[in-house]
């Protein structure tokens, strides 16, 4: 073969080397054979007898208790009468005993808008953005909050949810910041108690090293559950396939209410749409008053303003009886209201 | 450096020609990346983010001839003619973001020396091209554009949109989560291509990303073999590149036949021998890579017999080009999806899209509209709606989301005016439009043996719910009725209303029995065409209303 003068010498495979390669392969195959066939509960198995083992599986977080309870204070529904937007919060807000009673300096806010539906701010369908505008802006300036998101879950493109309503325009000129739903923005909560939702699809992201919550809701007809009010609001937190909760309105509204206990809660009664919910469409079908309503007892809020804003008399939605007896507040508000006009 | 000569040397040589034309690359790249970035709902803000498709000559020829009109801003293709009658063929060498993407990937497989002359000869299936682009140019002014199939600038839109967005969104959205993972949270949204929605889908996206990863990979093997054999628009350049001012030339006294200049010849044009000068892409690396220079870039002195103008196709390829294109006509018509009674309950068109026999002759399936969609409701459509000449063109696909109420994005971008460009008023039927009413897309339907109030005795409504229109075009009453267990439930059963309803599809899109929708919207009674209407009258809201 080779025509070169030296002759050719294998290079031979040693003995010792020889043993070594067979112990190497014997190890190996040992430690995968342990990893894949030891039985489930030994250390580092990674054998799945039934299947059940390999299921992916997420541990459901859950949210802290947001409310903050002045001790001064037996008001829990105070509502702001005649004025600016501006002045309309700040009297609701005293009702209460003061936005800062509420949040301290240092704290990071969460504000929800109801931010549903791609309409413009006057068909009554989302929250006025003045609102959220002059709360931000009292929350960063008054409290000296040291951030204030808002987030929110629409049934439309988010962005431009945000967008046409003019909640991200108002809530970015105030110094807020907006949360869209990306990719991983969800996560698994788990309301203790909770019928429906006890461990459900979470809009989570803006939540993160949250202290403080704020619910601005919009008040509006609903086609299925008669009104969308305060508790409602929090719907817009959901992931997941929640178009089945139409089944039993009722039943997640209550659960809706218990699976966030909001620092505060503010109702938006610039704009009432009072038929065609929630989506409305015609400015004619809203009707418009000088009141804002502020506080602590969702349940409470909520029947006032179907009594007094939607007109509705005493005939509350279902859910708003469910609430109560789930313990998130009382109908009957007598002694715990206050007009600050 | 001391030596100002020395200095003045490398200078020259960092702006060679060659240097320039990759800094001219890289830039229309970035501008085409930052246009695709901008094709977002809360981004565009009126920037005309189809531009690239806007000055592409070949999108402005076959849409005139199949429409014999120049829509919109399609004119400012004549800045590419120009630029062609001057330069030759340096739209594909110095602009093309689809010829510098994949020049970049035979680079990177190419370099140094690997870099072979024999890489770079001309090959006689080259004048391929020539013979597609005859083809394409006779079907559309026989009124199917098919271009699109095959057009570079749509290819890098569309592979952009359906394939690689999604794929860079994903990427971003795990980085953002691990950011959170390590307690360090950064947010990137700003750089997501669609930020703000969890996911977008695009069916039937595997194959143009097979296809459009094919078409880059090639280059590993095949430098620029897209560009060379198959792109129609660099066909149409190449014919009218016959007529240009300047081109290389190359000086016979000098050469001395070292074929050095074929090692970075980018068309394969044979600049060592009589230079074709349809295949240059006036890229400059021949004079570069000259040792004697004996390759110039000029407009006078030129030597005419150094030269080869036009494509290298015979008299009788251009015309059995014609005939199969003559041939393919009817091949592709009689396939039967357009026509006015066999077409596609699934074939549902963005608002302002024209008739679709119209459509199909202004569609250039270069995925714009998908990609600027905020809902994701706009799909490419797959051969099961529209067969193989509606491939990739826009569908509504209802089971994904629906088509937002005040949105008109689509026809913003649409470069062709196969959706024509329309306002929200016009959509809606507002203000000066309330004679013509809004724009249908088709009509709801209730399958009542699915619906869940229906057929089940289980409340649900949420189509009432979500529908938009005021009044709404799905009514209810209230019915008591006995449950399979005795129980009485009320319901409310829906009911649509089809003369309110505008085919938004968001009652699908929302509808809890989600694989096969107990209500959605088909084709029928859209509006852009009286053929397929349904209501002789829109009957007025008040007698609408249930009594």
């Amino acid at each position: 073969m080779s025509q070169s003068d030296e002759r050719y010498r294998p290079d031979r495979i040693t003995r010792r080397e020889a043993l070594a390669r067979g112990a190497g392969a014997l190890l190996g195959g040992s430690v995968l054979g342990y990893l894949a066939l030891a039985p489930e509960h030994l250390p580092f198995s990674r054998r799945d007898d039934t299947g059940r083992r390999s299921e992916p599986s997420e541990r459901p977080l859950t949210l802290p208790d947001y409310s903050v309870s002045p001790d001064d204070s037996t008001i829990a529904v105070s509502i702001g009468r005649n004025g600016e937007i501006g002045t309309l919060l700040r009297k609701a807000l005293d009702g209460m005993g003061g936005i800062r009673k509420f949040v301290q300096p240092g704290d990071v806010v969460l504000v929800k808008p109801n931010v549903a539906f791609d309409r413009s701010p006057n068909l009554g369908a989302t929250t006025n953005p003045a609102i959220i505008r002059e709360l931000i802006q009292l929350l960063l300036v008054d409290c000296r909050a040291a951030e204030v998101r808002v987030a929110d879950n629409p049934i439309e493109s988010p962005a431009d949810c945000f967008a046409k309503s003019g909640i991200g325009k108002a809530a970015e000129e105030a110094g807020g910041r907006v949360f869209l739903p990306d990719g991983n923005a969800f996560r698994t909560l788990n309301t203790p108690g909770a019928k429906l939702i006890e461990n459900w699809s979470f809009f989570h992201r803006p939540f993160r090293s949250v202290t403080k919550v704020i619910g601005v809701a919009a008040v509006k007809d609903h086609n299925l559950c008669s009104a969308s009010m305060g508790i409602k609001n929090w719907y817009g937190l959901l992931g997941g396939k929640r178009n089945n909760f139409h089944q039993d309105i009722h039943e997640i509204i209550a659960d809706l209410s218990m699976m966030i206990h909001p620092t505060l809660t503010l109702l938006d009664g610039t704009h009432v749409l009072m038929s065609n919910g929630p989506t409305g469409g015609d400015p004619s079908l809203v009707r418009k008053y000088e009141v804002i309503v502020a506080g602590t007892d969702q349940v409470a809020m909520d029947a006032w303003a179907y009594k007094h804003l939607l007109q509705r008399g005493d005939d509350y939605p279902e859910y708003l009886f469910k609430a109560e007896q789930r313990g998130s507040g009382r109908i009957d508000a007598s002694g715990r209201i206050r007009e600050v006009v | 450096m001391n030596q100002p000569g020395d200095f003045r040397q490398r200078l020259n040589h960092l702006l060679r020609l060659a240097n320039i034309r990759v800094l001219s690359q890289g830039s229309f790249l970035l501008l085409f990346v930052v246009a695709i970035w901008l094709t977002w709902t809360s981004r565009i803000e009126g920037y005309r983010v189809s531009w690239f498709l806007e000055i592409d000559p070949l999108v402005a020829l076959a849409t005139f001839l199949s429409t014999g009109y120049v829509y919109r801003y399609l004119g400012w293709a004549v800045l590419i003619l120009m630029l062609t009658l001057l330069f030759g063929r340096v739209f594909c060498g110095w602009m093309c973001p689809f010829g510098t993407l994949l020049q970049f990937t035979g680079w990177l497989f190419q370099r140094g020396a690997t870099r072979k002359t024999d890489d770079n000869r001309y090959h006689s299936l080259q004048s391929f091209k020539y013979i597609l682009l005859a083809v394409f140019l006779v079907l559309a002014l026989l009124g199917s554009l098919q271009i699109g199939l095959m057009d570079p600038l749509v290819w890098v839109y569309r592979g952009f949109t359906t394939f690689v967005a999604p794929f860079w969104d994903l990427v971003i959205d795990q980085l953002m989560l691990l950011s959170e993972w390590i307690a360090m949270p950064v947010d990137l949204s700003d750089l997501k291509l669609a930020p703000g929605v969890p996911v977008r889908v695009f069916t039937g996206s595997f194959w143009i990303g097979a296809l459009f990863l094919t078409f880059l990979l090639l280059n590993v093997r095949w430098h620029r073999f897209f560009c060379r054999f198959l792109c129609p628009l660099g066909a149409l350049l190449g014919v009218i590149s016959r007529f240009s001012l300047f081109r290389i030339d190359r000086d016979v006294s000098l050469c001395t036949d070292c074929n050095l200049c074929l090692l970075g010849c980018e068309g394969a044009s044979e600049p060592q021998q009589q230079l074709l000068a349809s295949e240059c892409f006036s890229c400059m690396n021949c004079i570069d890579d000259c040792p004697e220079n004996a390759l110039r870039f000029a407009a006078h002195g030129l030597d005419r017999k150094q030269v080869i103008a036009g494509p290298v196709v015979t008299r009788r390829q251009w015309l059995f080009a014609s005939v199969l294109g003559v041939l393919g006509y009817p091949l592709l018509k009689s396939n039967g999806f357009a026509s006015d009674e066999n077409f596609s309950a699934d074939m549902i068109r963005p608002p302002g899209s024209v008739a679709e026999e119209e459509f199909l002759s202004k569609c250039i399936k270069c995925d714009q509209c998908i990609n600027v969609c905020p809902t994701n409701v706009l799909q490419p459509a797959t051969l099961r709606e529209g067969g193989i000449e509606a491939l990739w063109t826009p569908v509504l696909n209802f089971n994904i989301r629906h088509c937002q109420l005040k949105c008109s994005l689509c026809s913003e971008v649409c470069p062709t005016g196969a959706i024509r460009k329309i306002t929200v008023a016009e959509k809606l039927g507002e203000g000066n439009f309330i004679e013509e009413g809004p724009i249908r897309l088709g009509t709801a339907f209730i399958n009542r043996s699915r619906c869940l109030p229906w057929a089940n005795q289980i409340p649900c409504v949420v189509c009432e719910e979500v529908c938009p229109t005021a009044p709404k075009a799905i009514q209810t009453y209230d019915e008591e009725e006995k449950d399979v267990f005795g129980k009485l439930v009320v319901l409310n059963k829906p009911h649509i209303v089809p003369d309110l309803c505008i085919g938004c599809g968001i009652c699908q899109s929302e509808c809890p029995v989600q694989d096969r929708p107990a209500v959605y919207v088909t084709a029928v009674g859209e509006s852009r065409s009286d053929n397929r209407r349904l209501l002789l009258k829109y009957r007025s809201p008040e007698t609408a209303e249930p009594g």
